[in-house]
C-alpha cells in the first residue's frame, strides 16, 4: 500500500455525469421495464433473481467498494431481514410494510454488535469474523424454534399496496426493480456525499484520511450499517416473495457470489457493480451441468479476476 | 458436573485444543511475517488430511493400518503440503504483496475457495473414512478410559510446536523469521532474503496446519472437504486469545479454546448445538476486551 501512487478516488472529484454510462444506463432501465411483458415465466424468474442481486451487490459494494472493507458475511444481513420479516408477518400477523423498518433496526443492531469491536482493529479482523457471523446467524436460524428449525419458515404473508396483492412473478420483477433503483439512487446520493467522501479516504489512506480529521472507526461504522441495512431490506422482499425460507439460502456461498458479483463487474461503480451482479446471477444458470464443479468455477473466476483484472470487467477509466 | 465428566472434558479439550493450536500456529506465523491472515489456511489443514488419508491407504499395503502407516502418512502429507503452501504463496500471495490490503485479501479468499472447490469437486463431496487400526488400549482414570494414541496424539503435537518454538528461536532462519516480521525492508537492506524466509514460513505453516489434518483425520476416522472452514474460523479464534504473531500464545491459545469448548458444551444452557455460537462469542469478546490477546502486542492497523 505504501508503495503505490495515491491518486484521488474518482467519485471524490465533483464531475458531471458521463454519457458512456447515462446512455447505457438508460437503455437498461427501458428495456428492465418492457421486460416482463415479451419474456416467459422462466425468464422473468431468472430476471427477478438478478436484480435481487444489484440490490444486494449494491448494499455489499458500499462495504466492500467504498469503504474497503471486507465482509465475508455479508448473507448474514440478508438473512436477518428475511427472517424478522418472515417471522413478524407469519407468526404476529403484522402488515409487510411495517415489518421493513423493524427489520432495518435489527440489521443495525447486528452491524454494531459486530462491526464495532471489530472496526477498531486491521481489516482483515473484519473479514474474518463476518465469516463467522455468516455461519453463527445459520446456525441460529437453524437451532431457533421461532425461525423454524432446519426445515425453516413457511407461511409468509404476500404484500398488499393500496389493496393490490402482489402474487405474480412479474409483481415481485417490478417490486424488486423498484427496490434496484432505489438502492442505486441511494448509492449515488451517498457516493457524492460528505460520508461517502470520508469512506474514500479512509480507503485510500486511512492515517490521511484520520489527519484531515476523519473519525475512520465512525466512517467504516456507517459503512458497513448502510450496506446491512440495505441488505435486509432485500431480505424482506425475498421472504415475502418466497413466503418460505430456510437456512441454507443464506450460506456462505451466498455471501461469495455477492462478494463475486461486486469485484467481478469492478468495484466501487455501481455500473460495473450492476453489470457483476447480473453475470452473477446468471451464473447457475450457465452452470446447470457442471454439478460439484461449480464453487471451482466460481472461485476461478473470483482469483483470475484479482490477478489479471483487479478493477473489474467495467473499469473506471479516470482512476 | 462430576469428578469424571470433569476429567473426560479435560481430555477432550487437551485434543481438540491440541489440533486448534497446531493450526493457530500457522496463521500466526504467516501473520507474524506478512501481516496478513491466510484465509488458506483452514483449507490447508484439509488437504493436509485428504493427502494423508491417500498415503495411508497406499502405504497400509505394506505396513498395515497401525502406528507406522499412521506416522507414514504424517510425514508425507506434511511435506507435501508444506510445498503446496509455497506454490500458493508464489502464485496467489507474492504477486499481490504490494497492492491494496483489500486486493489482498480477496486473492486470499479466491485462493482458500480453489482449495476448497478442487476438494468437492474431486471428492464430490463424499465423507471419506479413515479407517486406522490404533487400538483401544489405554488407561484408566477412575471411571474414564484415555487410550494411548490420545496420549500420543496430545504429545506428537506439543513436540511439533516445542520443534517450532526452538527453530524460530534457536537458529539463523528464525532469526531471519523474526527480523522479517519486525521490519521487511530493514531485513532486507541487512541482506535477508525475504521471498525465501516467507517461502519458508509458508511451508512451515502449512505442514503444521497438514499435520493437524492428518492426526484429526485418524482420530476422528472421517476427512470431508468441508472440515477446514470451521476449523478455520476456530483457529483463528484460537490465534486471537492467545495474541495473533505469537507462537507461544498460539499454543496457548489453541489448548484454552479446546478446554473451553469442551466445558462449555457440557453448560446446561449451551448444548452441543450452540457450542459454536459459544466459540465464536468468545472470539467477540476478546477482539471488545483484549484484542491483543494474553500473549500478543499490539494489532492497531498502521497503514
Amino acid at each position: 500500500m505504501t508503495d503505490e501512487v495515491r491518486t484521488m478516488p474518482a467519485a471524490a472529484q465533483p464531475r458531471l455525469m458521463r454519457w458512456s454510462v447515462v446512455l447505457p444506463g438508460l437503455a437498461a432501465l427501458a428495456f428492465s421495464l418492457v421486460l416482463p411483458q415479451f419474456a416467459n415465466a422462466y425468464v422473468t424468474e431468472v430476471a427477478t433473481t438478478a436484480l435481487l442481486y444489484v440490490v444486494l451487490c449494491l448494499g455489499l459494494n458500499i462495504v466492500v467498494g467504498y469503504a474497503g472493507l471486507l465482509d465475508l458475511g455479508y448473507a448474514a444481513f440478508f438473512a436477518v431481514g428475511a427472517y424478522t420479516s418472515g417471522i413478524l408477518t407469519a407468526e404476529f400477523g403484522f402488515n409487510f410494510w411495517l415489518t421493513i423498518p423493524v427489520a432495518m433496526a435489527a440489521a443495525c443492531v447486528a452491524g454494531i454488535i459486530i462491526g464495532a469491536p471489530t472496526l477498531r482493529l486491521r481489516s482483515d479482523y473484519l473479514a474474518i469474523v463476518t465469516l463467522g457471523f455468516g455461519e453463527i446467524v445459520r446456525i441460529i436460524a437453524r437451532n431457533l424454534d421461532i425461525t423454524g428449525g432446519a426445515s425453516g419458515l413457511i407461511g409468509i404473508e404476500r404484500p398488499e399496496i393500496f389493496g393490490f396483492k402482489l402474487m405474480q412473478v412479474q409483481h415481485f420483477y417490478y417490486a424488486f426493480l423498484v427496490l434496484a433503483l432505489l438502492t442505486a439512487f441511494v448509492c449515488l446520493s451517498v457516493e457524492r456525499s460528505r460520508m461517502g467522501r470520508a469512506w474514500f479516504y479512509v480507503r485510500y489512506d486511512e492515517d490521511a484520511a484520520a489527519g484531515i480529521g476523519i473519525n475512520r472507526v465512525t466512517a467504516k461504522l456507517q459503512a458497513y450499517m448502510m450496506g446491512a441495512v440495505i441488505a435486509s431490506v432485500a431480505g424482506c422482499l425475498y421472504a415475502a416473495k418466497m413466503t418460505a425460507i430456510s437456512p441454507e439460502s443464506f450460506t456462505f456461498n451466498q455471501s461469495l457470489l455477492i462478494l463475486l458479483g461486486v469485484v467481478l463487474g469492478g468495484m466501487g461503480r455501481i455500473p460495473g457493480v450492476v453489470l457483476g451482479a447480473v453475470l452473477v446471477a446468471l451464473l447457475p444458470e450457465v452452470l446447470r451441468g457442471a454439478g460439484t464443479y461449480r464453487p471451482l468455477v466460481t472461485a476461478v473466476a473470483l482469483l483470475a479476476i484479482m490477478l489479471f483484472r483487479p478493477n473489474g470487467l467495467w473499469p473506471d477509466k479516470r482512476v | 458436573m462430576t469428578l469424571d465428566l470433569v476429567i473426560q472434558q479435560l481430555v477432550n479439550g487437551l485434543i481438540v485444543g491440541s489440533f486448534y493450536a497446531l493450526i493457530a500456529l500457522g496463521y500466526s506465523m504467516v501473520f507474524g511475517v506478512i501481516k496478513l491472515l491466510n484465509f488458506a489456511h483452514g483449507d490447508i489443514y484439509m488437504n493436509g488430511a485428504f493427502v494423508g488419508l491417500i498415503v495411508f491407504s497406499f502405504v497400509g499395503i505394506w505396513v498395515g493400518n497401525g502406528w507406522l502407516g499412521v506416522v507414514c502418512a504424517l510425514l508425507v502429507s506434511m511435506l507435501v503440503v508444506g510445498l503446496l503452501g509455497v506454490v500458493i504463496e508464489r502464485f496467489a500471495y507474492r504477486p499481490m504483496r504490494n497492492a491494496p490490503r483489500l486486493s489482498i485479501l480477496i486473492t486470499a479468499l479466491g485462493a482458500s475457495m480453489v482449495l476448497n472447490g478442487t476438494a468437492l469437486a474431486l471428492t464430490g463431496g463424499r465423507h471419506y473414512a479413515f479407517n486406522t487400526d490404533l487400538g483401544f488400549a489405554g488407561v484408566d482414570i477412575s471411571t474414564v478410559h484415555i487410550t494411548y494414541t490420545q496420549m500420543v496424539l496430545v504429545a506428537a503435537s506439543i513436540a511439533l510446536m516445542a520443534g517450532m518454538q526452538a527453530f524460530v528461536s534457536r537458529t539463523m532462519y528464525g532469526k531471519a523469521m523474526r527480523a522479517v516480521s519486525i521490519d521487511m525492508g530493514a531485513s532486507r537492506l541487512m541482506g535477508i532474503d525475504v521471498d525465501r524466509v516467507i517461502a519458508l514460513t509458508f511451508f512451515m505453516g502449512s505442514a503444521l496446519a497438514a499435520g493437524g489434518g492428518v492426526m484429526a483425520g485418524a482420530y476422528y476416522g472421517s476427512v470431508h472437504f468441508f472440515m477446514g472452514f470451521i476449523m478455520g474460523l476456530k483457529a483463528f479464534t484460537a490465534a486471537v486469545i492467545g495474541g495473533i504473531g505469537s507462537v507461544p500464545g498460539a499454543m496457548l491459545g489453541g489448548l484454552l479454546l479446546g478446554l473451553l469448548e469442551a466445558f462449555g458444551s457440557s453448560l446446561p444452557f449451551v448444548g452441543s448445538e450452540w457450542r459454536d455460537v459459544f466459540v465464536f462469542g468468545t472470539l467477540i469478546l476478546f477482539l471488545v476486551f483484549k484484542p491483543t490477546g494474553l500473549l500478543g502486542r499490539s494489532v492497531v492497523e498502521r497503514v
